[in-house]
C-alpha cells in the first residue's frame, strides 16, 4: 500500500467511524496481521476501546480474524476494501437505476450496516419508504421482500459467510474463534421468509433530530422481543457485481460513442446474456449464438434477423476487436473479449490524459511509444515527424510527469 | 592541467552535441531564481463530469458523511475531563442507539469481561498501586487517606477508582485478564459506564465528592 492510499484509508475511517477506529485500522494497515494485544500494546490504547474498534472494522467486513496456532487469533485489515467507500454513493446510484429507491435503500441500509439479516433490512426499508409517502400510504413488506430477491438473483447482494450448524452435544473446549464457511451455491439463497406487515410512520413526538437534546436514555428498543425468523442469515452488497455492472456500462457506452446506438444495444444484450454463467475475471464471456442474441434483445426493439447478422459482423471485424467471432454454429457464435475491450478503454484514457496535459503532439509521441514499446530518440523524432529540439522537450516533458521512463540499453 | 585546451578560452568537458545544443549556438539565459510556484499552463484541465447522476451522487455522498455520524458505529473519542463539570453539559448529551454486535460470529476474545464490580480496568489500580496483587484493608484505608489529602476535588473520580481497584484485588487477587470466556456482559453496561457506580440521575458530580468519598465506599461496594 502505497504511503497516499494509507493517508486516505485513514481519512475515510476517521470521517465514517470516528478517531479510535481510524487508529486501529490504519495501524493494522499499516503492519499487516496482528493479534490483540500487540494491537493494544502498540497504539497504546485500552483492550476495551480495541475491541469496539475491531468489532466495528469486522461487522463492516473491513477486518477479517484468522485462528493461528495455539489460539492466538489475528487480525488484518482489508485496504482495498476500506477504499471502496468511496465508490458507496456510485453503488447506491446504480442501485437506483435498476431497481427504484426500493432498490436504493435495501443497498444503502447494508453499505451503512456492513452486513444485516433480510427481515431488519425489510423492515427498516419499509419504515424509510412510509416516511415520504403520502400521510396514511405505507410500503408493504412484500414488495421490499420482492425487490431484495430480485436483487439476490442478480446477485447484487450475497449472504455473507455464516456460521456452520454444529450437531455436537458434547460442549468440549470452544474454539477461540467460530470459523465461518460459504458455499457457492447457497451464497444467494433467500430464506422463506413469511414477512407479514407495513412499514410504520414514525409518530411526530418520538422524533428526536439530531442535536436535540434528551433528558433521559429512551428505551431499549429490544421491548418487543419477537423471534427472528432468519436469525444468523445475514447479508452483504455483493461489490464485484456492481464493479462488473460498471465495466459492463463502460464497454456499452465505448461501442455506442464509437459505432451506433443499435450496435450498443447488441453489445448491452450480449453482456446481460453472460451476467451470471462468466465469472466477472474472465477474458471473454461465453459463445452466444446469433440466433439466442436475436432472442434476447429487448422487447421494442424490432432488427430482423439479417440486419443482426449484418451488425454482429461489423462488430466482430471492428479492429478494436470487442467482440470476436468463435463458431459458425447456431447463425454464428460471438463472444465478446472483455480483457481487450478493457485494456483498449484504459489505453483510451492514457492517451487521453496526455494529450489534455501535454497537447496533441505530445499525445502522438505517447501514442508511438505506447505502440512500439521502446524507442531512441532518433526513431521518436523520425516516426513522429517532429523536429528534434521541440521532441526533445516533450520527450523531457512526459518524462519529469512519470508517463515515459528511460531505460539504457545495452549496446 | 589537461583540460585546458587553449589558453583561457571557454570549452566544455562534455560534448556539448549530446544534450542538443549545435556548436557555437546561443545557449538559454542562466536562471537567477527557482522556477515558479505556479506556472502558467498551456493546457487548462477539462472540465468535471457534471450531470444528473453525478449531482444526485454528490447529494448522496453528503448525506451518507451526515448519517454516519449518527449511527452506533461511530465511536466518539471520550474528551478530557474538564476542571469544572458543566451541569448543562449532561443534558446535551445526543443518545445514539445502541449496538450489539452478534458474538456468535466474532472471536470469544472481543466480549467484554464481565467485572465483578463495575469499576476500573485492573491496569490504572496497578499503576498506581505498589505492584503487590494482595493488599489487605488496612493498607488501603491508609492509602485512602493519604490520596484524600493530595488529591483534590477534580480528581475524585480517580481516586475512586484505585480505592474501588485495590479493593477489588484484595478480593479476588492477581486479576489478570485472562483468555477463559467470561460470563457474557450486556455490551451497553461497558459503554456507558462513566467511571463511577452512581446512576446518572441519581448523583451530580459536585465538590463534596471527593470529601464524603470514605462513607460512601462501604455503600458501593457489592
Amino acid at each position: 500500500m502505497t504511503q497516499a492510499e494509507i493517508k486516505l484509508c485513514s481519512l475515510l475511517l476517521q470521517e465514517h467511524f470516528g478517531e479510535i477506529v481510524e487508529k486501529i485500522g490504519v495501524h493494522l494497515i499499516r503492519t499487516g496481521s496482528q493479534p490483540l494485544r500487540v494491537i493494544a500494546h502498540d497504539t497504546g490504547t485500552s483492550l476495551d476501546q480495541v475491541k469496539k474498534a475491531l468489532c466495528v472494522l469486522i461487522q463492516h467486513n473491513l477486518v477479517i480474524y484468522q485462528v493461528h496456532k495455539r489460539g492466538v487469533v489475528e487480525y488484518e485489515a482489508q485496504c482495498s476494501r476500506v477504499l471502496r467507500m468511496l465508490r458507496y454513493p456510485r453503488y447506491i446510484y446504480t442501485a437506483k437505476t435498476l431497481y427504484s429507491d426500493t432498490g436504493e435503500l435495501i443497498v444503502e441500509e447494508l453499505l451503512l450496516n456492513g452486513k444485516m439479516t433480510m427481515s431488519a433490512v425489510v423492515k427498516k426499508v419499509a419504515d424509510r419508504l412510509t416516511e415520504t409517502m403520502e400521510d396514511g400510504k405505507t410500503m408493504d413488506y412484500a414488495e421490499v421482500s420482492n425487490t431484495f430477491v430480485r436483487l439476490a438473483d442478480t446477485h447484487f447482494v450475497q449472504r455473507c459467510p455464516w456460521v456452520p450448524a454444529t450437531e455436537n452435544s458434547d460442549p468440549g473446549p470452544l474454539p477461540p474463534a467460530p470459523i465461518l464457511v460459504i458455499s457457492e451455491k447457497d451464497m444467494y439463497l433467500v430464506p422463506k421468509l413469511s414477512l407479514i406487515g407495513k412499514g410504520k410512520r414514525r409518530r411526530s413526538s418520538d422524533e428526536d433530530a439530531a442535536g436535540e437534546p434528551k433528558a433521559k436514555r429512551p428505551k431499549h428498543n429490544t421491548d418487543n422481543k419477537e423471534p427472528i425468523p432468519d436469525d444468523g442469515i445475514y447479508w452483504q452488497a455483493n461489490l464485484d457485481r456492481f464493479h462488473q455492472h460498471f465495466r459492463d456500462q463502460a464497454i456499452v457506452s465505448a461501442v455506442a460513442n464509437r459505432m451506433d446506438q443499435t450496435s450498443s444495444e447488441i453489445v448491452r444484450t450480449m453482456l446481460r446474456m453472460s451476467e451470471i454463467t462468466t465469472p466477472s475475471t474472465a477474458p471473454f464471456t461465453q459463445p452466444l449464438s446469433s440466433n439466442e442474441i436475436f432472442r434476447s434483445l429487448p422487447v421494442g426493439y424490432n432488427i430482423s434477423k439479417q440486419v443482426l447478422d449484418q451488425y454482429l459482423t461489423l462488430l466482430a471485424d471492428d479492429p478494436l476487436e470487442f467482440v470476436g467471432k468463435s463458431g459458425d454454429s447456431g447463425g454464428g457464435m460471438y463472444v465478446i473479449n472483455l480483457h481487450k475491450a478493457l485494456g483498449s478503454l484504459a489505453t483510451a484514457t492514457l492517451e487521453s490524459v496526455v494529450q489534455e496535459r501535454f497537447g496533441s503532439r505530445c499525445a502522438r509521441i505517447f501514442r508511438l511509444v505506447l505502440q512500439k514499446k521502446h524507442l531512441e530518440q532518433k526513431q521518436v523524432e523520425d516516426f513522429a515527424m517532429i523536429p528534434a529540439k521541440e521532441a526533445k522537450d516533450m520527450l523531457y516533458k512526459m518524462l519529469s510527469g512519470n508517463f515515459i521512463s528511460l531505460q539504457v540499453g545495452c549496446q | 592541467m589537461a583540460g585546458n585546451k587553449g589558453r583561457g578560452r571557454a570549452a566544455y568537458t562534455f560534448n556539448i552535441e549530446a544534450v542538443g545544443f549545435g556548436r557555437g549556438e546561443k545557449l538559454p539565459d542562466v536562471v537567477l531564481k527557482p522556477p515558479p510556484l505556479f506556472p502558467d499552463t498551456d493546457y487548462k484541465p477539462v472540465p468535471l463530469k457534471a450531470g444528473e447522476g453525478e449531482d444526485y451522487m454528490l447529494a448522496l455522498k453528503q448525506e451518507l458523511r451526515e448519517t454516519m455520524k449518527r449511527m452506533p458505529y461511530y465511536i466518539e473519542t471520550p474528551e478530557e475531563k474538564q476542571d469544572i463539570e458543566r451541569y448543562s453539559k449532561r443534558y446535551m448529551k445526543v443518545y445514539k442507539e445502541e449496538w450489539i454486535p452478534d458474538w456468535r460470529r466474532l472471536p470469544r476474545e472481543m466480549m467484554p469481561r464481565k467485572k465483578c464490580k463495575k469499576g476500573p480496568k485492573s491496569e490504572k489500580a496497578k499503576d498506581t498501586g505498589k505492584g503487590t496483587s494482595l493488599t489487605n484493608t488496612a493498607d488501603v484505608l491508609k492509602k485512602i487517606e493519604e490520596l484524600e489529602k493530595r488529591g483534590d476535588g477534580e480528581k475524585s473520580d480517580e481516586e475512586n477508582e484505585e480505592k474501588e481497584g485495590s479493593k477489588e484485588k484484595s478480593k479476588e487477587g492477581d486479576e489478570e485478564e485472562d483468555d477463559d470466556a467470561a460470563e457474557q456482559e450486556e455490551y451497553d453496561e461497558e459503554e456507558q459506564e462513566e467511571e463511577n457506580d452512581y446512576i446518572n440521575s441519581y448523583f451530580e458530580d459536585g465538590d463534596d465528592f471527593g470529601a464524603d468519598s470514605d462513607d460512601n465506599m462501604d455503600e458501593a461496594t457489592y
